[in-house]
């Protein structure tokens, strides 16, 4: 059809835009075998590593010997702590501020830490070269328990911090201790549980848990000793970040450091951080002038890479009688294990755990948050969430539940009572956070209507009876849960990466035909950000989304930006993605001016194309305008048609949602089986309603195994548990509940097309809504919480325990 | 080590490779065949990345040694689409029903599926969903996925009504 | 996760494969379906310099009736058992029980005689097997024998099976016609083992049990045959007291281990549960 024969709607439809439910342009390489993950990389010459790792979690290292390895046919090279030393190399930076060591100097403080980095000509003589490397340790006390980590007898881990009484926030008061944050106003909350009417008080646990993309972790190091130039390929979320840091420990000029994340197969979090394997490899790399790769395995990923939460949370809330909340008191006791490789901004040790008032308009709170070592991995990323907000939903939508059974309110009742109201917004919340828009009580009773809460709520109560009457063996649990979120981060006023703002950005060039390339800072791991980024673009500009190619990943091509996690893309690349487009069409207006012969004001923008206002015949389509700006531009105006834009957002954005879970357990057993899951998400204006759709089935799923069975467990020597497929529970197609969503549009007003971030809600809100749905199948016996995760063998313990078992 | 002379047929070409013999098929496949869709995940047999048809069956390949696959028939995700490049019903699928996000498991997935409908041309969801157990999915929560695979058994079953009238 | 190095032979021959075994002795193992022992190599837990690969020997393959038994080759399949009309006609619950092994692909090349054979006791055929009196023909240099499945299993990897022996096929008594059975197993999920699952097997006569059979799995360091648990039920309307004195002695012989699937008193309790839910529904679907 002739561009001119196309009615608006058609040409509308034909971009592709914000609001389409545009299928993906990534999927064609990926259903075809053709994706390009760092371990489908082989270049020429190419050695692997491979670590020796610790069996101990706590030990002194009395000797290495490498000799028998490098005996082995086929072994390059073996490097230790000796080796890394003389480098400056056998500790590294991490993002909290901390060092972690590269590979273990004198002690090793957590079971599968490295000790040795083995290089052979491939996977399989590394491994066996791995295995002859001798070891010789000294056992030494190990301590596990976070409530343990600050006795004054706890065994010292950190003696290369000896002496050290000031750490990166602030002051140290114990050897195991890390930092102590705290936020609110102390006095006030304090007043306020003095007189309070009602008070609850709960320890709610998060346990330890892992991100576990199906991808692990990867990189291939290759160093051109020739041009000076390194090359790294690897599973980054942060691709930048990772460059520069990789510069400022190798001196290499930051210029001669070409970082590429190809594809990546999930990331969750897992791929922020900068680990002894890259730093290994590209050591390895620059030592032998061949490139060099490193892959973990599944175990060492569960065991060794970035663990998430292992929080510790006293939960107090006061109230009135009536249920109105009035204040919120919290202390936390973080594990971070055996380094603070914690991925928060800078300023941030406790990431944003200050959202803990939730969605509710609480007038006083006060949370202090203690980090502690353990001889445990080290991590605390942020597992499918912004930085700690997964932590603080939990813990505010438990405690309001466990409140509600206090108060023998329903649980809904009491949020209804509490939430922020709409006018209230933009809403100050009292422990410093400002959020930006919400619709609160419209997005709880419309997930009411659609799962007909009351009816459910006669339901449990006839089952109940049921049950006691000895006709069933199941107890119907209904678990609600309403969060905010915060993420977007974030404003570079308060938040950065090593010092580095967390801005990120997105550069267009348009070429004469009207295709064009765009590049952003950003790194999508499966979020469908080649297909969503165009959309935004396409729209903004007037160029069919089709016609844009987008390209993350690459350090020598696109803008600096700070990565994919938190659910940034969207709210700050994506914002920079809209302004770039604005910027494009500004000076396309220019160009069509001067096509048209006329003024600028005398021009209307439709979809695509400018028009003389009242001469809508006079026109200059986006492709012909494209074409003028290589050859027809107005005097005084640039060549070309390419933008650029970084971009500092003002405020975090604040997605929220309404979630509600069934679930029936069998008292003889403890299984649970999810009846029904509800999700209403309300994210702002909503790019692509399918990948939308798909982000919260995924979102939802990674909640579920967190609530029902993951856990990283360390026995009581350190050692760690069931860090294997076999244990760590990622449930099946079997397994997942089958998931409704549904939508409010509630736009953020700060951010350039209203968008908010999707990624990590169904997560954030999934997690507690299943918790709640168990402990609410026991609310009406004698149990305030039961800890997650909600496996069978628990769940059945609690049975036991209320005498319900057979 | 010694290596040891297999020959088999892949995606339908003869191949003949030494392999030492505690190669891994799943290693065979992606560094000396350069086939990199089978992808590595678990290690342990548990997620299904690694799958592959061999002989008319899924099998995952980062359990099996290469030498088992002596005088096998396999197929992976190279090998699905037409000669002519025209997408198999569940590659088609997987695009259309969003079956798919960061792409890792779905090479394993699509031939998992594969021979599901061979096995089972009429799945229901519950049959689906017990069909793909084998494959982990950590980003999509499956539900696409089984919608994919309808999408295709749908697709197939009208070609193959339309070819029989 | 990388398997140390081994060599490897795939004779065509039952003959050929115990000489070659009685010649390398213990440092060779037979290898059937391989996902019992290809994981535990590449977690290097399972040290062997040679593999002795059973796949191409035709007379460990094939399932047939013979002389009220059906005599299954060690090398058939999970998924073959599922899909053998013998076995649907003759003796159902190995089918139920195979389709709770693991996962398709693990059962496409997981093989009858590999999951006995391995002395693995959180396998499910060991039980099932004991819980129909199987019989396990192992060929060695000396010639061939049987052993009882009830008296194979010595403690978790340990079994009557000598270094040289081959198990080349599982001969199971074909149950009476109208035979109720059930195999009931909790797992975490698909791919996982049990946390407890027991096997049951009874004839009725007259409304009363006149045979019971029981075993359990992955309670304790071998399969469980629950001797007692089974007696009890003989000559009982299979009524809540009976199922109860079975319970009580089935949970009393087991001895699980604590892990991620629970603690042993819940594996125990879990136990029961298995062996209530397979007895009624065994009962619900015997004859007679």
């Amino acid at each position: 059809m002739s561009d001119a024969a196309m009615t608006v709607e058609e040409r509308e439809a034909n971009l592709k835009g914000i609001g389409c439910s545009r299928k993906r342009t990534e999927d064609a390489r990926f259903i075809q075998g053709k994706g390009n993950y760092v371990d489908d990389l082989k270049l020429p010459g190419m050695l692997f590593g491979d670590f020796v790792r610790s069996p101990y979690g706590h030990a002194r290292i009395k000797s290495i010997d490498a000799s028998a390895a490098l005996a082995l046919p086929g072994v390059k090279a073996v490097l230790t702590a000796a080796d890394l030393k003389p480098l400056n190399l056998h500790y590294m930076p991490t993002l909290a501020g901390d060092v972690q060591a590269v590979l273990a100097e004198d002690k090793v403080l957590f079971q599968n830490q490295e000790v040795a980095f083995v290089i052979a000509e491939d996977r399989y003589i590394a491994a066996d070269a791995a295995e002859l490397v001798e070891v010789d340790y000294e056992a030494l006390p190990v301590l596990v328990d976070p409530f343990r980590s600050m006795d004054p007898d706890a065994p010292v881990l950190r003696e290369d911090l000896a002496g050290k009484t000031e750490g990166a926030h602030g002051a140290r008061r114990h050897h195991n201790h890390i930092f102590t944050w705290d936020v609110g106003d102390k006095e006030a909350t304090d007043q306020a549980f003095a007189q309070a009417e009602v008070t609850i008080k709960e320890l709610i646990t998060y346990p330890r848990v892992h991100p576990a993309p199906m991808e692990t972790c990867a990189c291939v190091a290759s160093m051109d000793k020739i041009r000076g130039e390194l090359t790294v390929y690897g599973t980054f979320q942060a691709p930048h970040v990772v460059r520069t840091v990789a510069s400022l420990l190798s001196t290499i000029p930051e210029h001669k450091i070409h970082v590429i994340a190809p594809d990546i197969g999930g990331g969750f979090g897992n791929k922020v951080g900068v680990y002894p394997g890259y730093v290994c490899s590209i050591v390895a790399s620059i030592v032998l002038g061949v490139p060099v790769k490193w892959v973990e395995d599944r175990m060492e990923n569960l065991s060794a890479t970035a663990f998430a939460r292992d929080y510790h949370m006293t939960a107090e809330l006061a109230a009135t009688r009536d249920g109105r909340i009035t204040a919120i008191r919290a202390h936390v006791l973080a594990d971070h294990g055996a380094f603070d490789a914690c991925a928060d901004p800078s300023k941030w040790p406790a990431g944003f755990f200050n959202i803990c008032t939730g969605s509710y308009d609480v007038p006083t709170a006060y949370v202090a948050v203690d980090g502690v070592y353990t001889n445990k991995a080290p991590g605390g990323v942020a597992y499918r969430c912004s930085f700690r907000v997964t932590e603080a939903a939990y813990m505010i939508e438990r405690a309001v539940d466990i409140l509600a059974k206090k108060l023998a309110m329903d649980p809904v009742e009491l949020r209804l009572k509490n939430f922020i109201q709409p006018h209230q917004f933009p809403y100050q919340s009292a422990l410093g956070w400002e959020y930006d828009s919400g619709d609160y009580p419209t997005a709880m009773k419309k997930a009411m209507e659609a799962t007909s809460y009351a009816a459910l709520r006669a339901e449990q109560q006839e089952r109940r009876a049921a049950f006691a009457r000895g006709e069933t063996r199941e107890l119907m649990g209904i678990g609600v849960a309403f969060f905010t979120e915060i993420v977007g981060a974030g404003p570079t006023r308060n938040c950065d990466i090593l010092g580095v703002g967390m801005f990120d950005s997105c550069e267009i060039r348009i070429h004469p035909t009207g295709a064009a390339i765009a590049r952003l800072g950003t790194k999508s791991q499966g979020q469908a950000h080649e297909t969503t980024y165009a959309q935004i673009l396409a729209t903004e500009i007037g160029i069919p989304a089709d016609d844009i190619m987008i390209e993350e990943g690459n350090t020598d091509t696109a803008p600096y930006g700070l990565g994919t996690y938190g659910s940034r893309s969207t709210p700050v690349a994506g914002a920079a993605a809209a302004r770039v487009g604005r910027k494009i069409r500004d000076k396309a207006r220019k160009i069509a001016a001067h096509l048209l012969e006329v003024g600028e004001d005398d021009l209307e923008f439709e979809v695509d194309r400018f028009k003389v206002k009242g001469l809508p015949e006079r026109q200059k389509n986006m492709k012909e305008i494209a074409w003028a700006a290589y050859n027809n531009v107005p005097e005084g105006l640039e060549l070309g048609l390419e933008a650029v834009d970084y971009y500092d957002p003002p405020n975090m954005t604040y997605p929220f949602g309404a979630y509600i879970c069934v679930v029936d357990i069998d008292a003889d057993t403890g299984v649970t089986k999810v009846r029904r899951f509800y999700a209403l998400d309300d994210c702002g204006t909503r790019i692509n309603p399918m990948v939308i759709e798909g982000q919260v089935h995924g979102g939802l799923t990674e909640a579920f195994a967190i609530a029902m069975g993951q856990e990283i467990r360390y026995d009581e020597g350190g050692n760690v548990m069931g860090a294997s497929f076999m244990d760590y529970f990622v449930p099946t197609a079997v397994e997942t509940p089958v998931w409704e969503t549904d939508h409010t549009v509630t736009p953020s007003p700060h951010h350039p097309i209203g968008a908010k971030g999707v990624g990590e809600s169904p997560n954030v809100g999934g997690v507690p809504a299943f918790s709640n749905a168990v402990n609410d199948a026991f609310a009406h016996l004698d149990i305030t919480h039961i800890q997650m995760p909600h496996d069978h063998w628990r769940t059945w313990k609690v049975c036991e325990k209320l005498g319900l078992v057979g | 080590m010694a290596k040891t002379q297999i020959t088999l047929a892949l995606n339908g070409r003869q191949v003949e490779a030494l392999v030492e013999p505690r190669t891994l098929l799943i290693h065979f496949l992606r560094e000396q065949m350069l086939l990199t869709g089978a992808h590595i995940g678990c290690e342990t047999s548990h997620c299904g990345a690694c799958t592959v048809d061999m002989d008319g069956k899924s099998v995952k390949s980062c359990t099996v040694f290469a030498v088992q696959a002596e005088g096998a028939q396999i197929a992976t995700v190279e090998g699905l689409a037409a000669p002519d490049g025209t997408l198999h019903a569940l590659q088609e699928g997987f695009a259309e029903m969003h079956g798919l996000q960061c792409g890792f498991c779905t090479p394993g997935m699509l031939m998992r599926a594969q021979r599901l409908l061979q096995e089972n041309p009429d799945p229901s969801e519950a049959e689906i969903r017990m069909g793909i157990s084998g494959n982990l999915c950590r980003c999509t929560g499956y539900q696409n996925i089984v919608k994919a695979i309808r999408y295709a058994a749908d697709k197939m079953n009208a070609a193959q009504k339309e070819a029989a009238e | 996760m990388i398997p140390g190095a081994f060599d490897y032979d795939a004779p065509t021959t039952l003959d050929e494969a115990v000489a070659l075994l009685a010649e390398l002795g213990e440092e060779a193992r037979p290898l059937a379906g391989g996902h019992s022992l290809i994981p535990m190599m590449k977690l290097r837990l399972a040290p062997l310099e040679h593999l002795v690969d059973l796949r191409r020997i035709d007379s460990l393959k094939g399932i047939r009736a013979e002389g009220g038994a059906l005599v299954i080759g060690a090398m058939t399949t999970q998924a073959e058992l599922l899909a053998s009309d013998l076995i649907t006609g003759h003796c159902p619950i190995i089918q139920e029980t195979a389709a709770l092994i693991a996962d398709p692909q693990v059962r496409s090349l997981g093989t009858l005689g590999g999951n006995v054979a391995n002395g693995d006791p959180a396998n499910d055929m060991p039980a099932l097997m004991q819980c129909l009196d199987a019989g396990y023909v192992l060929a060695g240099p000396g010639g061939s024998r049987e052993v009882k499945a009830r008296d194979f299993y010595e403690s978790a990897f340990f079994t009557k099976r000598a270094d040289g022996e081959i198990l080349t096929a599982v001969r199971v008594p074909i149950p009476p016609a109208g035979h109720g059975y059930a195999y009931e197993k909790l797992k975490r999920k698909i791919g996982d083992y049990a946390t407890a699952a027991a096997a049951v097997v009874v004839t009725l006569a007259g409304g009363s049990c006149k045979t019971a059979a029981i075993a359990l799995t992955n309670l304790g360091e071998t399969p469980l045959y629950a001797a007692e648990a089974s007696a009890a039920l003989v000559g009982t309307p299979l009524d809540k007291a009976a199922v109860e004195r079975a319970v009580a002695l089935a949970e009393g012989i087991t001895a699980p281990a604590s892990d991620g699937r629970g603690p042993a008193d819940y594996r125990t309790k879990m136990a029961g549960v298995m062996l209530r839910r397979a007895l009624q529904r065994a009962l619900a679907r015997a004859a007679g």
